[in-house]
């Protein structure tokens, strides 16, 4: 799990992101069990309260659910899946014009360097 | 011990400390919560060591007010807490196995099967005799101390200073496996802040018998924009 400590946002979040990513990327898959929060604690060698909280943040969003005496699971939920990776696509494209816009470079402009990314790269 | 119905552990009101002509500390207020794992970060000599042994009962305030699980610590916290000092107070001529039991007949809360089980984990043989073992090994060993007892407060002053950095691993991570996040309260001074940094709800930088700062970890790093290694760095210097 990588966290960055120098972040301006809070490790039980960026917990929430690293499994979205593990997601997205097919490395967890709905219905897959994830280890319990005491054991996730050991293993990424963090707070077990924060990791607590990465957790009901998880259930909050939907993202796990808690079985009784069975543990935590991904949410077995189609839908699930998309909605993860529309949110982070957003996130990137977010990121990716307030860095532009921090650059100063015009809205045209980024649209005109993007789409000849774009393109080079479907023809590379 | 009652700890119902009160949230903190530990409160320190109005804390002062002074060693004939010197100021230990100064005007200290601190409430920690119960169930938490709390950084006491300091360089050497800013009183982290004096907090602590008030802390356990072994010194007593100059004036100001103090209270542990809801009542002023003498030494008959000793039951209550688990003190590890910094110096270092087990016999060289005992083996690993024989400080061990030395040590579980002090305490009537001890537990020998989860001192066996830190045995293992923490990767120490029993028979060794404690002169022949490494600094980081006694490190080990001192934590096994601790964490073999059943208590509600856990009290570490510096147990990374002088150790190789495997030990400091593996003794972050016995802490973290071991910590009864719904009773226990940890209290753990150290000045090497970055291997600790991720265990830590609430952080207190002393200075010079001060407490500089006190807050979660986790407003301290988006009040100041950076880790708690980097906050260090602008508070000490």
């Amino acid at each position: 799990m990588q966290l960055d400590f120098n972040s301006p946002k809070p490790i039980y979040s960026q917990m929430v992101d690293e499994v979205k990513k593990a997601l997205a990327r097919g490395e967890l898959s709905p219905g897959d069990k994830i280890p319990s929060h005491k054991e996730q604690a050991q293993i990424s060698k963090v707070n077990p309260n924060t990791v607590q909280r990465a957790y009901q943040e998880m259930e909050r969003e939907g993202l796990t659910e808690t079985l009784r005496g069975q543990g935590t699971f991904i949410r077995k939920d189609p839908a699930l899946l998309v909605h993860i990776r529309s949110e982070m696509a957003q996130a990137a494209v977010r990121q990716f014009i307030e860095e532009m816009q921090g650059l100063g470079i015009e809205p045209e402009e980024t649209e005109r360097m993007l789409r000849r990314h774009l393109y080079q790269e479907e023809e590379g | 011990m009652q700890t119902d119905g009160n949230p903190y552990m530990i409160e320190l009101t109005a804390i002062h400390k002074r060693y004939l002509l010197k100021q230990a500390l100064t005007d200290i207020d601190l409430q920690i919560r119960t169930g938490t794992i709390v950084g006491l970060l300091g360089p050497n000599g800013s009183g982290k060591s004096t907090l602590m042994k008030m802390i356990a009962g072994l010194i007593y305030p100059t004036s100001g007010m103090i209270q542990v699980a809801g009542r002023t610590p003498d030494v008959h916290n000793k039951k209550h807490i688990a003190y590890l000092p910094e110096i270092d107070h087990l016999y060289g001529w005992m083996t690993v196995a024989e400080t061990l039991r030395f040590l579980s007949g002090f305490y009537s809360d001890w537990q020998a099967d989860k001192a066996a089980a830190l045995m293992e984990t923490l990767e120490l043989d029993g028979k060794q005799k404690m002169r022949n073992l490494s600094k980081g090994m006694r490190a080990r060993l001192k934590l096994i101390t601790a964490f073999a007892r059943n208590v509600p407060l856990i009290l570490l002053d510096e147990p990374f200073s002088g150790i190789d950095p495997p030990s400091r691993a593996k003794i972050i991570r016995s802490i973290i496996s071991e910590f009864q996040s719904e009773e226990q309260t940890i209290l753990l001074s150290t000045h090497t802040v970055s291997e600790s940094e991720p265990m830590f709800d609430d952080v207190i930088f002393l200075h010079q018998g001060r407490v500089k700062l006190f807050d979660s970890a986790e407003n301290l790093r988006s009040t100041y924009g950076c880790s708690l290694e980097n906050i260090w760095e602008k508070v000490y210097t």
